[in-house]
């Protein structure tokens, strides 16, 4: 695979406000993996959420408001890498419209183009190989929506687990339905986003992995919250946190 | 028509086993379908980047090719009737009928008739309407309106159709055999082709260069009822009209493989008059019925306009999650599914019907695979910034709606907090220690119906990147 752009000597690191608030683990397994290549990578503190939560709620001026705010601590022109399809979809593919007759949309269009999604870059940029440490494992993986068909890097992510070789990657049957979380859809809709978590969940159980990896931090907080309240036995982890472990041998 | 709310409805479906398990099974196999038919990506983008600028093309000139229309079936023979409203068109088709002093009607498919509900208003008027479709003759034998707009009775089971038949059909055994239950309503209806004065049916495509109506089906009931009675009235909405011929193929071949997984439906009628002299059959009389009921409001906005694009093949139902676990009675309207949520709240307003935009986890399934290319998730979020809209100018009834100091307070502070990154790490670190304390009500509460407590990180990814000497810039 070629390169989409040479070896950057630094990038950006978007946490996201997931990983910010319950999976500091994840996050900061995905800055070490980068460091890991040689890549410089900076934290702006400054940084918060995408204003996602907003934008798909009906409040485009809040969620304006945050965007900027992004917009304005990623400053510099170099990549900004993202743990997250769906913060990465909304950063590289909503901006622009979210910024639209903005007399700032130049500078939101420029940070778009300058987002990538986590294991994207990994791939495409710096062509990483893994040496597997770990001993024998059988995980699952969840396909997120906006990993999917916003970013498509879904094939980046399983190349990088496919590296790892004494991990079985068992495949669910629905890998490509939404496991229902969807941000505030949860909890406006609580009903259904539970029948489409319980389905999911069944769904893991059905491959008998003993972990569901995934690399949305908002599908992993629907389904694990999911499968603990029904005993299930699986763990859930991002690609990140599960790749770090592994190439350390733990 | 929907008098409890949507959240109730749903309940209600998903408490149904049989319900989600006739649904689960069927959508799962035209998932299935449609992906046979559609096996090589390359191929079927270009095919739907081509129904999408054959669409939108139309759209374009829409007013145009309306007259243009009118004037070539005129030319033809076929008498053009406009409506603007639902109630208008009901009345149009009953003049119609009257003058024949015609008291049955066989219908073929048609959602622009449930949109009328003329089922119901003919029935006032002395009038017996019998659904023709299999599945519609089913659901019009149980009183239920459709759940699906291309397959009506999805929501039934063998079982289910054989008690319907045995306890409505005068002197029908109970029996669960598929070929047994098609003879029985062939037999029942080819009576009923024979009897009726008008034969009403819908239209999948206009076009307007040659005057042609297009109408694919595939039992035959379609046929029948545009041939066999001496006059057939069609009834469509404005959005229907093509330019050219040479804009069928591609769309019948996105329409019916998106719909049922098919190269091409068993029947692809092509009217264009009515029984000229020397032919054999055919009805005397064609009458068109153009309904408006809301769509050329909907046409005076850029963004809102692409609904317009649907050629209602029902692709994007079979690939929601959401309709795939509720149904289609759930959504409490005429059309249910992704292109209900966005069409009925710009139809019927956002107070009565802007809920439904909110029963979307935005997932994009439905964007993903529709055959003009709708962007359905940006025009979900498009209506509820409309729910929550305070500037005046705007087509879609109810805007505003949704507005209440309570919830823009919330999502200020959130917005506060976002941009103020001080607080936000002081609120944070207090989630960190406290978080897991928080009462289960509210937002927490309505998770927690199917989920366990979410547990907050002691140190966020902030403070651990700080301890970590990660460079801030």
């Amino acid at each position: 695979m070629t390169p989409v752009l040479s070896k950057p000597s630094s990038v950006y690191f978007f946490g996201t406000c997931l990983i910010d608030a319950f999976y500091p683990d994840a996050g900061l397994a995905a800055i070490r993996l980068i460091e890991r290549e040689g890549v410089r990578v900076l934290f702006p503190s400054g940084q918060s959420c995408c204003g996602q939560p907003a934008y798909n709620s009906g409040f485009p001026d809040e969620a304006r408001a945050v965007a900027r705010r992004q917009i304005r601590v990623f400053r510099e022109d170099i990549p900004i890498v993202v743990p997250s399809g769906s913060c990465a979809g909304m950063m590289k593919h909503h901006y622009p419209a979210l910024f639209a007759g903005e007399k700032d949309l130049p500078q939101a269009q420029a940070f778009a183009g300058r987002v990538f999604e986590w294991s994207e870059f990994m791939v495409r940029v710096l062509d990483v190989r893994y040496e597997d440490r770990g001993g024998p494992l059988r995980v699952t993986w969840h396909s997120s929506c906006h990993a999917l068909r916003e970013m498509q890097v879904i094939e980046h992510s399983k190349r990088l687990l496919r590296q790892l070789k004494n991990v079985e990657l068992v495949e669910l049957t629905k890998e490509h339905e939404c496991c229902g979380f969807g941000g505030t859809f949860s909890i406006k809709q609580p009903a259904i986003s539970g029948a489409m978590v319980n389905d999911k969940v069944d769904d893991i159980q059905r491959t008998g992995a003993d972990r569901v990896i995934a690399g949305d931090c908002g599908c992993l907080l629907n389904i694990t919250g999911a499968g603990e309240q029904r005993g299930m036995p699986f763990l859930g982890q991002h690609l990140a946190e599960f790749i770090w472990e592994r190439v350390h041998g733990d | 028509m929907a008098t409890e709310s949507f959240e109730k409805r749903a309940d209600r479906a998903l408490a149904d086993a049989q319900l989600r398990k006739n649904f689960a099974f069927a959508m799962g196999n035209f998932i299935l379908k449609r992906k046979a038919v559609f096996s090589d990506p390359e191929e079927t983008e270009r095919l739907r980047v081509l129904g999408n600028a054959i669409k939108q093309r139309a759209l374009s000139r829409l007013p145009e090719l309306l007259e243009q229309l009118e004037a070539a079936c005129t030319r033809n023979g076929i008498r053009v009737h406009w409506a603007e409203t639902p109630a208008v068109a009901n009345r149009i088709v009953l003049e119609i009928i009257e003058s024949h002093a015609a008291t049955r009607v066989v219908k073929g498919k048609s959602m622009v008739s449930e949109e009328m509900h003329l089922n119901a208003f003919l029935a006032t008027h002395g009038i017996e309407a019998v659904e023709t479709d299999l599945g519609e003759f089913i659901i019009q034998l149980d009183g239920e309106t459709p759940s699906h707009i291309i397959v009506p009775a999805i929501h039934k089971n063998k079982a289910q159709i054989a008690t319907i038949f045995h306890e409505k059909l005068p002197d029908t055994p109970y029996t669960e055999e598929v070929a047994e239950l098609n003879a029985i309503a062939r037999r029942t209806l080819r009576r009923k082709f024979y009897e009726a004065g008008i034969g009403l049916s819908g239209v999948n495509f206009a076009v307007a260069g040659t005057g042609t109506l297009c109408l694919v089906e595939n039992e035959g009931n379609g046929r029948m009822c545009t041939t066999v009675p001496p006059v057939h009235i069609a009834v469509m909405g404005l959005e229907k009209v093509v330019e050219k011929l040479e804009d069928l193929p591609p769309l019948l071949r996105l329409l019916t493989g998106s719909a049922t997984g098919q190269l091409v439906t068993t029947y692809v009628n092509l009217i264009t008059s009515p029984r000229r002299e020397g032919e054999k059959d055919g009805p005397n009389e064609v009458h068109l019925v153009i309904l408006d009921n809301g769509r050329s409001r909907i046409y005076q906005d850029p963004q809102l306009r692409q609904t317009l694009q649907c050629v209602r093949c029902g692709t994007c139902l079979n690939h929601c999650p959401v309709y795939t676990r509720i149904g289609g009675h759930a959504y409490g309207f005429v059309y249910p599914g992704p292109i209900g949520k966005i069409l009925t709240p710009q139809v019927e307003g956002l107070e009565k019907a802007g809920e439904l935009t909110f029963a979307s986890s935005l997932c994009g399934a439905c964007e993903e695979v529709c055959p003009v290319k709708i962007p359905i998730p940006s025009l979900l979020r498009r209506l509820r910034d409309e729910s929550y809209s305070g500037k005046p100018q705007g087509i879609v009834p109810g805007r505003g709606c949704r507005r209440n100091p309570a919830e823009r307070l919330a999502w200020r502070g959130w917005a506060f907090l976002n941009t103020h990154p001080r607080v936000n790490r002081m609120v944070t670190a207090l989630l960190g220690m406290a978080g897991d304390y928080l009462p289960p009500t509210g937002p927490l509460g309505r998770w927690m119906r199917y989920r366990t407590e979410p547990q907050f990180a002691g140190k966020s990814l902030h403070r651990r990147v700080g301890e970590e000497g990660i460079a801030d810039e």
